[in-house]
């Protein structure tokens, strides 16, 4: 039977759309002019006025250190919490995976107002720990779903296997799960830190004033009086997600 | 079936449970509550609550400007739902007829913009509407636009950055659904006359209607909750109910009008996502009800 043309076109013009404003802005990074409507020239010097942008390494910095210790925090809980998901099918079980479910559904300004009032209340000082305490809070989750992901794929006759030749339960954990659980763990952590480094509304709402990170950084770039220099920021950022990306795919792809 | 084999000691469960439940419950659920409790808060001269309750927060959302507010920020969603799905569909289509080595390239292709930076993705947009920007310059070269009409903070540059970003929200649930539809169906039925569309319309939708309401929701919950589009590519006639809670909060600093506009949002998210709660359990039980038949 012959096909229709339709989907076909309508898809690729769906990936023009999807790709088009990127590929112009990683042009115009490269662009002489200050203004993106002529290409005048090839340029890196948007690149040297990143590098020598001071505000911008010093949200880096903080972005980095709540994006590492969030991905430790939240790796750690999420994984415990998927065995426990998995192992386990009681009404505690049940009570757990809706409140791990939750926060990925609610829209992120739900949750951004929801921790501020509560820090607000408590009288904790709104900084980097407040930003770590959220950020841990809903990568939580996607750690979660990854791992668990991975476990609900496994095969059990490995686990047999190994007490079948006289494994201990801490054995079977230690020698088997965990090695076979790697990749899926690995997986969820990089998605923790990819969520962490760019998360906006979240951070903006329990960050308070000084703890600038990087997304926020970026906004106030976009917001008042942008220059050249996001598109150079943001084409390093575009390469960064695209290998974590390929990291990821590559992990879980293994599995086979 | 066979027991499954017990790795973890029973007693361990409360071990390996606790961290994330206790972590979740003080942070997520707490806080959560919390929003629909500051709601009944008097607000004081500092910028906090006062003890004390009171209803005039609550009653003061029955304000024209928070109706126009609330209209506005459905109407944008329905059209984000809308136009997100009116391509998804045709795309999810097209992927789940593709051979898989062309469907996993497109399929990585749709989720990479998905995961780059979301502030990015808004600011390419912003500087391609931008009056110097490419785009503005190819549409008055072919005098598509006036050199005067304004591409950017206005609703229709809203809602394009909307369905920019909620698209994939969209394509993935629908593929997901139309990657296990049977499409001889759709050949049996032209087969017996129906016109391609009348079959597209009849068979295909009803047949990927769990896909479809999933990628419903999906793409219209976090719609509704937008803040950063309408704030960066809207103008101030273009506010939807986001902005309204970011500027309660962080600007005129009264948290319980902030808090009762979002419980006002949270009930209109509640809504779809129950729906979907519902739908899920409800499969669950027709397959838990053909498994003990078997």
């Amino acid at each position: 039977m012959k096909h229709s043309r339709l989907p076909f076109m309508i898809t690729m013009l769906v990936m023009v759309f999807l790709y088009l404003p990127i590929i112009i802005l990683i042009v115009n990074s490269f662009n002489e002019s200050r203004f993106g409507g002529v290409f005048t020239g090839f340029s890196w010097k948007w690149y040297q006025q990143l590098f020598e942008e001071r505000a911008m390494w010093s949200a880096l910095k903080k972005s980095l250190i709540i994006g590492v210790s969030a991905t430790f925090a939240s790796t750690i809980l999420g994984t415990m919490a998927a065995l426990a998901l998995y192992r386990f099918k009681s009404k505690l079980q049940k009570v757990h995976y809706g409140l791990i479910y939750s926060p990925l559904i609610i829209p992120d300004i739900l949750m951004g107002i929801a921790l501020l009032l509560f820090f607000v209340l408590l009288n904790i000082q709104l900084g980097l720990f407040t930003i770590f305490i959220a950020h841990t809070t809903f990568c939580l989750s996607y750690v979660t779903m990854v791992v668990l992901a991975r476990l609900q794929n496994f095969d059990h006759n490995v686990i047999e296997a190994a007490q079948d030749l006289g494994a201990n339960a801490w054995e079977v954990f230690r020698r088997v799960l965990i090695p076979l659980l790697a990749p899926g763990i690995v997986a969820g952590a990089l998605l923790a830190f990819t969520l962490s480094i760019d998360d906006f509304v979240i951070t903006f709402f329990v960050a308070g004033k000084g703890a600038t990170t990087l997304p926020i950084y970026v906004y106030s770039m976009i917001k008042f009086g942008s220059t050249p220099i996001i598109n150079a920021l943001s084409f390093i950022l575009l390469v960064i997600t695209f290998i974590v990306i390929w990291a990821t795919q590559t992990l879980l792809k293994e599995k086979h | 079936m066979k027991e499954r084999i017990k790795f973890l000691k029973d007693r361990i469960e409360i071990y390996i449970t606790l961290p994330s439940f206790g972590w979740l419950f003080v942070f997520f659920l707490i806080p959560t509550l919390v929003v629909f409790g500051i709601a009944f808060k008097p607000v004081n001269a500092y910028g906090g609550v006062k003890p004390g309750w009171t209803f005039d927060t609550i009653l003061s959302l029955a304000d024209f400007n928070y109706f126009t507010l609330m209209v506005r920020t459905l109407w944008l969603s329905f059209l984000t739902t809308v136009g997100s799905l009116a391509l998804a569909l045709p795309v999810g289509y097209y992927l789940a007829r593709s051979k898989p080595r062309l469907r996993s390239l497109l399929l990585l292709m749709i989720i990479v913009p998905f995961w780059s930076s979301f502030l990015i993705r808004i600011f390419a947009w912003k500087s391609f509407l931008h009056p110097e920007g490419t785009f503005k310059q190819v549409l008055v070269f072919f005098h598509l636009v006036n050199a005067e009409t304004p591409l950017l903070y206005n609703s229709g540059a809203v809602l394009l950055v909307m369905i920019y970003t909620y698209l994939p929200f969209g394509i993935l649930p629908i593929y997901a659904a139309a990657s296990k539809f049977n499409f001889h169906l759709i050949e049996a039925a032209m087969d017996l006359g129906a016109t391609r569309l009348y079959a597209f319309c009849k068979i295909f939708i009803p047949g990927i209607r769990k896909g479809l309401i999933t990628a419903m929701v999906m793409v219209f919950v976090p719609a509704v909750g937008a803040y950063v589009i309408p704030d960066l590519v809207g103008g101030t006639q273009n506010e939807m109910i986001g902005n309204k809670i970011a500027q309660r909060t962080l600007i005129d600093r009264n948290l319980p009008q902030a808090s009762a506009l979002s419980a006002l949002l949270a009930l209109v998210v509640i809504v779809p996502m129950g729906m979907i709660a519902i739908m899920q359990s409800r499969s669950k039980k027709l397959k838990l009800e053909a498994h003990s038949k078997e």
